[in-house]
């Protein structure tokens, strides 16, 4: 069957199985940051955006994405490498395998919570497992990350 | 000149990795790849009466389907392992037993996933099941056998006996065990459990070959050890090691399980066959079932001392379950004593004895750590057990018993220690903690127990004497060095601390060193990262390359010069004349270079240490428990660490809080069970429960660094160390927390309220 879809903000049109997954077709798209880590919708990996909400794409069919929007983190390159630079100051990235899923997860986050706790920040995230890691360098990055764009936005809006 | 060694540096490749940048071996495989699969066992333990794959070979898009009638004859070890190797070569690549739940059964490639899975379900296997030996305490001298073979052969004498289910058995004693221990006032006498557990990077097993234009084998694997693949796949496709060649794209993590070649010898026997390129991405589920875990082991500690709490002597028994196949079976037991009883250099004696049996479970591996941490978990708990017994404060008694700097330790192979900081990294643990506050426990408002639990630990630095670290640098015609090494970075950031020291030894700006590691056609040789060997071996081979080059480059320069290298001085932009300051810069330099005059500038070093210095750590642990349902929560965690000179601050931090979290997992949560039948339940992330952010609690993480004088700028090593300490520390703020000494890992919520539950009916 074909479907018609926006990818990363281009008209897309493909030609796909009933049975295939999400992840499966944005990986035939080119779009290779998206990795799976478990087939078992537990590890956050292949985490994409589907009209702009963050879904695991090993669990969702590609005919689900038919005139829709998706985004990977091809898609936010721009957006990647700033809070991606936190990350790589925190050495946090280690392996990296983990890192597309769970930077697609933080700016979607970002989107959705205004000035997030600790915890928030947690929860929102505990989907998203790293092995290398232990979670540490990865919470300081992200506040690290939030408070520079806060002061960013306080020197934006200073008349 | 700035100084990189010891700085925070950003990981060269880092912001690659966290735009997703295509960089992983199926990233790059070529399109038109065969896809491979495996048709693989259901039963533990078979034999193949009779397989049909006639139908699965005539479905369209199926390039060949391979049974063991296919697959060379000879046996061999998928460990990656030096000379001369320990584990046995005891597999085929398809064999008619089977020895295991998940044990290859055929190889399907085809055009595309949907073919091969058709084609899977096609292929008819008769077996006759046979009873599997699953209970590791029962496998030795069992009447059912798992390697029944005539072929199974040991390289090395460790003690194997495959008509007795033996993988390895050996002993190591120094002093009078049996007569300290009957002197003793106290003798801990216990058995301690730990189970299998799983790496579980998140990068699965995967491999890709294909022919190069000379018709040899080119594999891209997502390996530790690119140069024992090569020699794996000569041993298991019988083709000569000089018609391979193995490249090592970024890595997915690995934590050990890559030192072993798990999934390189199904796509390369497929290239052979049918001349094409071929790919294997492990599923989850594979890599759980047929990956290379940590061994299951059963340790039998006895521990005695006086009553003023000396320690006089350490006996340690250890079992270990092998598995199907031997890999790391005779090497990984090892580490169970030699890196826990030296910890105590006050012991006036001690016998450390092992034996590793086969049985019908998954194969065994290395996961960091390497039976240190099964070790270090037995003995540290029994000197908990004994602190309790004694009435005295378990850091006290460390402190009163531990190894210190200067002491010979007749446990870790008669080795000096030449840098130590335990005890003060031990104390500051305590400070950290709030020990004195803390210890042992109390009750909060809500009924939880707050309670804290202590431990210690020790590792190596490189296998000494066995591993080989190499490097080459060169410097280029535009005055810019090419380091090339064969130590594989798999996320642990060698690549960008060897470049770091590198940077140091030139006097030069890191920007001017360009990394490239690994392929075996090119790389010098390195055994590959393992044995928490890279920092402080392929590192001593860096220091000792630019020492090399330095010269030839001052020769060179004073020669241009027209003066000798003794009036003439080397700093990081190039060689000066001492007397008129005339120079000439390293871009001059290395351009000449290129000419017939001089030709060209690099320097090859390999090195290997006959030492193994050990790092050290103290850890610390609060838990939250709560008595009604037995769930533990991680509160602090308070890490203090001698790994010698800090290389680089950020990822020394971060290596550190990964080993705690995955040994926190090991502790309470990975569980790895199987039914009756031999078949494990726990294969997949599902079900098999590592940790997630919100179960890791708060990680903070100190150095107290020594200078091991031996290591490059002082350094040891860092990455297995880590994950020792949560275990025996967890196990020791569950005691202190509700009094139930716990034996066994993990320890699950159930256990403890039922625990509970039965001391108050008592």
């Amino acid at each position: 069957m074909e479907i018609q879809l926006t990818l990363n903000g281009r008209p897309c049109a493909a030609e796909i199985r009933p049975d295939e997954r999400l992840y499966d077709l944005v990986r035939a798209q080119g779009c290779a940051s998206v990795k799976c880590g478990c087939e078992t919708s537990n590890c956050g990996l292949c985490t994409v955006w589907l009209d702009g909400q963050p879904v695991l794409s090993c669990s969702v069919l590609a005919a689900r994405a038919n005139g829709r929007s998706v985004t990977t983190l091809e898609g936010l390159q721009a957006e990647a490498a700033e809070f991606g630079a936190f990350l790589a100051d925190e050495g946090a990235e280690q392996c990296g395998f983990c890192s597309p899923g769970f930077v697609m997860t933080v700016l979607a986050m970002v989107r959705q919570l205004e000035n997030p706790t600790e915890e928030e920040i947690q929860q929102y995230l505990a989907g998203n497992l790293c092995r290398c890691s232990g979670y540490q360098g990865q919470l300081r990055a992200i506040k690290k990350y939030l408070a520079a764009k806060a002061a960013q936005k306080k020197e934006e809006a200073r008349p | 000149m700035k100084k990189y060694v010891s700085a925070p540096v950003r990981k060269r490749d880092a912001m690659a990795l966290v735009t997703g940048q295509p960089v992983y071996t199926a990233d790059i495989a070529p399109a038109g790849c065969l896809v491979v699969k495996l048709l693989r066992s259901p039963h533990a333990s078979a034999l193949i009466k009779n397989i049909r794959t006639d139908a699965a070979k005539r479905l369209p898009g199926i390039a060949c389907v391979l049974t063991w009638q296919d697959v060379p004859a000879a046996r061999f070890t998928q460990a990656g392992q030096t000379y001369p190797e320990a584990s046995p070569y005891d597999r085929l690549i398809l064999d008619q037993r089977i020895r295991c739940e998940g044990d290859p059964v055929a190889i399907v490639a085809g055009e595309s996933e949907q073919a091969v899975d058709a084609a899977l379900r096609l292929i008819k296997v008769e077996y006759e099941v046979l009873t599997p030996l699953l209970d590791f305490t029962q496998a030795l001298d069992n009447p059912i056998l798992v390697h029944p073979e005539e072929d199974f052969k040991a390289l090395c004498d460790v003690g194997a006996d495959n008509k007795r289910n033996l993988c390895a058995s050996g002993v190591n004693q120094e002093g009078d065990v049996e007569a300290e221990l009957a002197g003793c006032d106290i003798v801990i006498d216990q058995v301690y459990n730990t189970l299998a557990n799983n790496q579980t990077m998140m990068e699965t097993f995967r491999t890709f070959t294909r022919l190069d234009a000379f018709g040899r084998l080119e594999v891209t694997s997502s390996t530790q050890v690119p140069f024992h693949v090569r020699r794996i796949l000569s041993n298991a496709l019988e083709i000569p090691k000089s018609r391979i060649r193995v490249i090592k794209p970024r890595i997915g993590g690995g934590f050990g399980a890559k030192q072993s070649a798990v999934s390189e010898v199904f796509p390369a026997i497929v290239t052979l066959k049918t001349g094409r390129p071929a790919m294997i991405v492990y599923t989850r589920a594979e890599s759980m079932t047929n990956g290379s875990p940590r061994h299951q082991m059963q340790m039998h500690v006895r521990l005695g001392a006086d009553r003023q709490g000396n320690i006089r002597a350490i006996d340690l028994h250890t079992l270990s379950n092998a598995g199907a196949y031997g890999e790391h079976g005779p090497t990984t037991v090892g580490l169970t004593g030699h890196k826990s009883i030296p910890l105590y250099g006050a012991a006036r004696a001690f016998r450390f004895a092992w034996d590793v049996v086969y049985t019908n479970t998954m194969s065994g591996g290395a996961y960091r750590g390497y039976g240190a941490t099964q070790g270090i978990y037995a003995v540290e708990t029994a000197v908990n057990e004994l602190a309790a017994r004694l009435g005295m404060d378990p850091i006290q008694l460390r402190l009163q018993n531990l190894v210190r700097q200067g002491q010979t330790m007749p446990a870790y192979y008669g080795e000096l220690l030449q840098s130590c900081t335990l005890d003060q990294c031990l104390e500051r643990a305590a400070e950290m903690i709030g020990w004195k506050e803390k210890y042992p426990a109390r009750r909060l408002e809500n009924g939880h127990i707050r309670s804290v639990g202590v431990a210690m630990a020790m590792q190596g630095s490189a296998i000494s004497g066995v591993d080989v670290g190499g490097a080459r640098i060169r410097l280029n015609d535009g005055g810019e060095y090419l380091l090339s090494i064969g130590a594989t970075d798999m996320g642990t950031g060698c690549d960008t601390i060897l470049a770091q020291m590198a940077a140091d030894c030139l006097d030069c700006e890191l920007e001017r060193i360009a990394v490239h590691g690994v392929d075996t056609d090119t790389s010098p040789y390195d055994c590959g990262s393992y044995a928490s060997s890279t920092t402080y071996l392929t590192g001593m081979a860096v220091v000792k390359a630019c020492e090399e080059l330095r010269e030839k480059i001052l020769a060179q320069g004073a020669d241009m010069l027209g003066i000798d290298p003794d009036a003439a001085r080397l700093d990081g932009e190039g060689v000066t004349s001492l007397a008129d300051g005339r120079r000439v810069s390293l871009a001059e330099i290395g351009y000449a270079s290129l000419s017939g005059r001089y030709g060209s500038l690099q320097a090859e070093v390999s090195h290997t240490s006959p030492v193994s210095p050990p790092p050290f750590m103290a850890g610390i642990a609060e838990i939250d428990l709560d008595p009604e349902t037995g769930e533990v929560k991680m509160t602090d965690y308070a890490a203090v660490v001698d790994c010698g000179t800090v290389v680089n601050a950020n990822l020394a931090r971060v290596q550190t809080e990964g080993g705690i979290v995955q040994g926190i997992g090991m502790t309470l949560t990975e569980n790895i069970q199987y039914t009756d039948k031999g078949r494990m339940m726990n294969n997949s992330l599902m079900q098999y429960k590592i940790p997630t952010r919100l179960d890791a609690g708060k990680i903070r993480v100190e150095f107290i660094s020594s200078y091991e004088p031996t290591g490059p700028f002082g350094a040891k090593s860092i990455g297995e160390l880590v994950i020792n300490t949560p275990a025996p520390a967890i196990t020791h703020a569950v005691y202190n927390a509700t009094g139930l000494q716990f034996r066994s890992l993990p320890i699950t919520p159930e256990q403890i309220a039922l625990g509970l539950a039965h001391k108050e009916k008592a």
